[in-house]
């Protein structure tokens, strides 16, 4: 159906739009930019911050452009003498109500509000000091997000993110008035509540109110005591964003780059979590094997789908909200928390490291997994499988403070053993990922032939839709899985947490059937994670996913069973997939939660 | 309360005829020209903001769709105004009868209450006559039923987005317009939400037609009006007068010899002081009100006038625009801190520029019309709150 | 200020677990009021309401019964019940007065009969006797403007209430309470 094209007239230059067209976006196509702060182009609209105003000839008041669709015959000034004076003003009100300690914040340099600021209310401020409380009401109780409500200017980015996106509701708007503020149920501190860490409002977060909880100084220090030895591993996803905080264009690769700047941060070791994500799908495809063995051959009864379990936004969404599911999650623990395993008990012994002197670092694009190497699962080593997590933004500012030009590096590799992987392994980065990964194993295992997809490119299972479906007709089978020949394997995908209670809802009401079922609580995936450089947005998402895949393309090995690192550590340690060893130390279970 | 109403114009209060035989009437109309009927009464809404009803009927008419609904805004709260609640606790019969009319004219099954918590005493009496009601109407064959809703103390609410918002559970935020009630309104339906009163005239207008109606008021002020009178007059109380009165003969009634100001149209109103008494009209053309006329005589302080209405906005406000959340506070915190010294005399003029950017950047009506009492008790009074 | 509020609903609640049999009250009250209302989110605004006629205020219990009967998250429950000053969710008395503090009743006296109720409860306005009788609070106006002062004392409402028949009246709720 064709849309209605209505001409107006923005700064008296005429325009045509599509019907339904906002005043804001009218005006980005004559590239007028009008300032914003609630808005976010992945969210609902709000128009309450106010900062985006402008004049519409013939009316009484100023029209909020993010929220005012235009209309035939408009007369739309962005910039007059009504609308700066005013914009001003609501900048300074913002201002008045929050702890402008700009120097003291973490967000320095990267807060929309400071950004305004020097555009529109330089130096003096006009209003009386409205702030409460001033440091007194930080709530630093969660093991991922500092929430500071003295920075906060009630945009409420992170309440429609946490409802909207992720469908958790543990923020809301609370109270009216002068007393009206960004909470939890009953202000309850961040950790008792259905937070998931998933760090989504962080990302959208225009001020320091909502800030991830750092371990700057805690690896600064491991660094400097020489009697640690000190591993960082890397997560696939942040190779294809780091650079982005570093002045490298969006969407262009830096692995190797990154691997230069980890060495010189002074890190002992510097390792790849793809290779554990290599490792998770011979354990995670050998598991699903196994359950549908077990369902189809063996009669018993089996938790299916089953749900992968890497993600751990997911692992405590399912946790509080969907606890009936806990025995569908692939007993898998997350890339991060294999490695850690690993990293204290098979390569401590290989290296000739004592596992005590040993600081297993890992740099993610996710603030769940620094509560997730909190939990008390994750000690399957006799140690704190991983001791610090930090954030793609966190290793940017480690470059940054060790004064490295991230751009001149020359490229390195990882170290050797737990640095090699394949393009199998990238791929978990982007949503469909690990399902893309463990089908291009699983299949083979049990055909013994590649996926049938050109290039092994599992096509319908890439994409940033919010949910996929895809299945997979399994034909001439190895005898030993023959009891698979002519199954439809069915599978399906989601992305942000919104999607997975979709999708989970639809399989508990009986409305939709799978066997395998890829859930990542970020929006495409962790690409999009809640500790990936802040700005975020659908297009910035796509650049990276593409950045991703485009490492799977080049990369010699794509499949996971291919990695001969992966090989050796079963033929020399682990055993077989599912065995012992794998059982102590790569697989874990989970307990349910309170949502209410 | 009867000694207090003096019946200077008797519609609203009238109680001789029987409702539901001009509801009859209407049923033998067709829905079009009731809504005209309407129209050419020049019918403007009695809660504040002046809408014309018979357009208000119009528009959710032309809507498509089958669900429509027929909201009665029973959530008055503007200080100074308590002319509903007489209405709701003496004619409640003509309320359900002004809102079977607007059901049948804009094609709407169903019609809600939304009556404000602090008028909960009223419920069960409400209850009992809409049981007896909605079975009338439907021996009838009219297919209308009228439920109530109870708001639970937010002023806010009675913004008609707001109230909304709160029929459907949800914090009583205004939501951006448009899309207007007519087109969306509760549960995004089109809506036409009409104040108690205005119901009520739709109801005397179907009676005795648009000319009796337009006899009353002036050209830009059809009709009559009923005025909630309180503050220092001998005389409080409700009052139906006709609009577009000079306000010194309003004065002349009720003040009480030693009248300084009158707040015209509640806290978010207009404060006229003596010297204009004489060129300010009561009505759409001059000072328009949702009924609420507060008179202060000279022994009050206009700053604790002001201090009292500010304190009121700061709380009521929503809270999710900027421009109100924070300019209410602002201009609280800053009246104080002049009057405490802590900020010169002409931080008044910086606050005066903050009331003006309120004006037009706030998100609603609340917030844009703080600007009102300020203004008018600043520019009148500067004296008073200065020093 | 905050932190005491916050122990006293602790304690409050502590009360109600080791009661036990208060606590499924309050579930097949919100549960019951459901049934009433409807399983939507429409109904929060009754749901809520009916709760507080019966307990007098939103505990964690109720607020978190009401989350789960219509699929809500807690803090959604209580980011709405927290916007509506009716909809206390801190621990509230038998009784709850509520003084007008708007312009005229201003004008005629509020304060006065505010400081008689405080003399006379041995409370400030925000507080709950030790009885849990009583709880004294002020309200934006109650729509009485030519009626100051005026008092809510739970739906009931009291116009042209000097400071020696708001004594008459706690009087009256007192004994009418007691027995």
């Amino acid at each position: 159906m064709g849309k209605y094209l209505v001409n107006l007239k923005i700064n008296n230059i005429p325009v045509s739009v599509e019907e339904g067209t906002t005043i804001l976006d009218a005006a980005k196509n004559l590239n007028f930019k009008i300032p914003t702060l609630c808005y976010h182009s992945d969210l609902s609209i709000a128009g309450n911050c106010r900062v985006c105003v402008v004049e519409v000839k013939g009316q009484r008041v100023l029209s909020a452009a993010c929220a005012t669709p235009v209309s035939e015959g408009m007369d739309v000034f962005t910039n007059s003498e009504k609308v700066r004076a005013s914009r001003k003003n609501v900048v300074e009100l913002l201002l008045s109500e929050h702890n402008a300690d700009c120097t003291k914040c973490y967000k320095n340099g990267n807060c929309e509000l400071q950004e305004m600021t020097s555009e529109y209310s330089v130096g003096n401020h006009i209003y009386l000091d409205l702030v409460k409380d001033k440091d007194k009401i930080l709530d630093i109780s969660s093991p991922s997000i500092v929430k500071d409500d003295s920075k906060c200017i009630r945009c409420q980015r992170c309440v429609r993110t946490c409802e909207e996106l992720q469908a958790v509701s543990a923020l809301a708007v609370v109270n009216k008035g002068d007393h009206q503020k960004i909470s939890t149920f009953l202000n309850k501190p961040m950790h008792e509540v259905v937070c998931t860490n998933c760090g989504q409002c962080v990302n959208r977060c225009p001020t320091g109110a909502l800030v991830e909880k750092n371990y700057i100084d805690e690896v600064w220090n491991a660094i400097y005591d020489p009697d640690k030895f000190v591993v960082v591993q890397t997560a696939p996803a942040v190779r294809a964003a780091l650079g982005e905080g570093l002045g490298v264009e969006l969407g262009q690769r830096v692995t190797g780059k990154m691997v230069a700047a980890l060495k010189k941060l002074g890190f002992n070791k510097v390792l790849d979590t793809d290779f554990t994500a290599d490792l998770t799908i011979m354990e995670e495809g050998t598991e699903l094997l196994t359950r549908l063995k077990k369902a189809l051959v063996d009669k018993e009864s089996v938790a299916l789908p089953m749900f992968t379990s890497c993600s751990p936004g997911w692992i405590k969404f399912v946790e509080h909200i969907f606890p009936e599911y806990l025995a569908n999650l692939s007993t898998c623990k997350s890339p991060q928390q294999m490695f850690g395993a690993l990293a204290k008990t098979y390569y401590a012994d290989k290296i000739n490291i004592k596992p005590e002197k040993m600081v297993s670092v890992s740099v993610m694009p996710c603030t769940a997994k620094k509560y997730e190497c909190d939990r008390p699962e994750m000690r399957s080593s006799g140690y704190k499988d991983v001791d610090y997590v930090i954030t793609t933004r966190e290793l940017a500012r480690m470059i940054k403070q060790a004064g490295i030009e991230f751009n001149k590096l020359e490229s390195e590799r990882y170290d050797s053993i737990l640095g090699e992987s394949t393009g199998a392994a990238v791929i978990f980065g982007a949503t469909g990922g690990v399902m893309e990964a463990a089908l291009r194993t699983a299949y083979e295992i049990v055909t013994g032939r590649e996926v049938p997809f050109t290039n092994l490119d599992i096509k319908p299972v890439r994409g940033m839709e919010g949910i996929k479906e895809a299945a997979i007709k399994i034909k001439d089978t190895v005898p030993a899985w023959s009891f698979l020949e002519g199954v439809e394997l069915k599978i399906a995908i989601a992305s942000g947490l919104a999607n997975a209670k979709k999708l989970v809802e639809a399989i508990r009401d009986g409305k939709a059937t799978y066997h395998f079922v890829e859930i990542m609580a970020c929006p495409g995936g962790c690409i999009g994670g809640g500790g990936q450089p802040i700005p975020t947005s659908a297009e910035i998402r796509k650049k990276r996913i593409e950045a991703i895949y485009e490492e799977d393309t080049n990369m010699t090995l794509r499949k996971s069973h291919d990695n001969p690192e992966v090989q050796e550590v079963y033929k020399e340690f682990l055993g077989s997939p599912l065995g012992h060893k794998s059982h102590d130390l790569l697989h874990t279970h989970y307990k349910p939660r309170k949502r209410y | 309360m009867e000694n207090n109403i003096l019946k200077k114009v008797d519609l609203i209060f009238d109680n001789t005829c029987d409702p539901l035989v001009v509801v009859d009437k209407v049923l033998a109309k067709s829905p079009d020209d009731v809504i005209l009927d309407i129209i050419d009464s020049g019918l403007k809404g009695r809660g504040g903001a002046g809408f014309p009803t018979g357009l208000k009927w119009k528009f959710t008419r032309n809507e498509d769709g089958d669900t429509k609904y027929v909201i009665c805004n029973a959530d008055e709260g503007e200080p100074g105004t308590f002319k509903d609640r007489e209405i709701l606790d003496k004619v409640p019969e003509k309320i359900f009868s002004g809102m079977a009319i607007a059901g049948y004219a804009i094609g709407a099954k169903e019609g809600y209450i939304y009556l404000r918590g602090e008028y909960n005493f009223l419920l069960p009496m409400l209850n009992k006559k809409l049981e007896d009601f909605n079975r009338k109407i439907k021996a009838k064959n009219l297919d209308f039923i009228i439920s109530i809703k109870s708001g639970s103390g937010a002023y806010i609410c009675g913004e008609e987005s707001a109230l909304f918002e709160s029929m459907e559970g949800k914090r009583g935020e205004p939501r951006n317009k448009p899309p207007y009630p007519t087109v969306s309104g509760y549960n995004s339906k089109p809506t036409s939400i009409n104040n108690v009163e205005t119901l009520v005239y739709a109801l005397m207008i179907c009676k005795l037609g648009p000319d009796k109606f337009k006899e009353l008021g002036t050209k830009d002020s059809r009709g009559s009006k009923v005025f909630s009178v309180s503050g220092d007059t001998p005389n409080p109380g409700i009052y139906e007068l006709e609009l577009g009165m000079p306000l010194k003969e309003f004065v002349s009634e009720f003040g009480d010899g030693d009248t300084k100001a009158v707040q015209v149209g509640g806290a978010s109103g207009h404060c006229v002081p003596r010297k204009h008494f004489n060129d300010t009209i009561i009505g759409f053309e001059g000072i328009p009100t949702g009924g609420s006329m507060m008179v202060f005589n000279s022994s009050r302080s206009m700053y604790n006038v002001l201090h009292d209405y500010l304190e009121f906005f700061t709380e009521e406000s929503c809270g999710q625009c900027s421009p109100c959340r924070i300019g209410c506070q602002q201009l609280l915190k800053g009246i104080e801190a002049i009057k405490k010294g802590e900020k010169s005399p002409i931080y008044i003029e910086e606050l005066k520029r903050l009331a003006a950017t309120m004006k037009i950047a706030s998100k609603c009506g609340l917030g844009q019309s703080v600007c009102n009492p300020f203004t008018s008790i600043v520019d009148n009074f500067r004296e008073e709150i200065i020093y | 200020m905050t932190k005491i509020k916050h122990l006293i609903q602790n304690f409050s609640l502590q009360k109600f677990k080791k009661g036990g049999q208060k606590m499924s009250n309050v579930e097949n009250l919100v549960k019951e009021l459901v049934k009433i209302h409807g399983k939507n989110r429409n109904s929060l605004m009754p749901v809520l309401q009916g709760v507080v006629k019966e307990e007098k205020y939103l505990s964690e219990d109720a607020m978190m019964a009401i989350a789960k009967e219509l699929d809500l998250s807690t803090a959604d429950v209580y980011g709405t019940a927290s916007f509506y000053t009716f909809l206390d969710t801190v621990p509230r008395g038998k009784n709850i007065i509520r003084v007008c503090k708007t312009i005229t009743c201003h004008m005629k006296g509020k304060d006065e009969l505010i400081k008689a109720l405080e003399d006379a409860l041995k409370i400030k306005v925000g507080e709950t006797t030790h009885d849990k009788q009583f709880t004294l609070l002020t309200a934006n106006c109650l729509g009485w403007c030519h009626k100051g002062p005026v008092m809510l004392i739970n739906d009931e409402i009291y116009p042209e209430t000097s400071p020696q028949a708001a004594l008459e009246i706690i009087e009256k709720y007192q004994t009418s309470t007691k027995k």
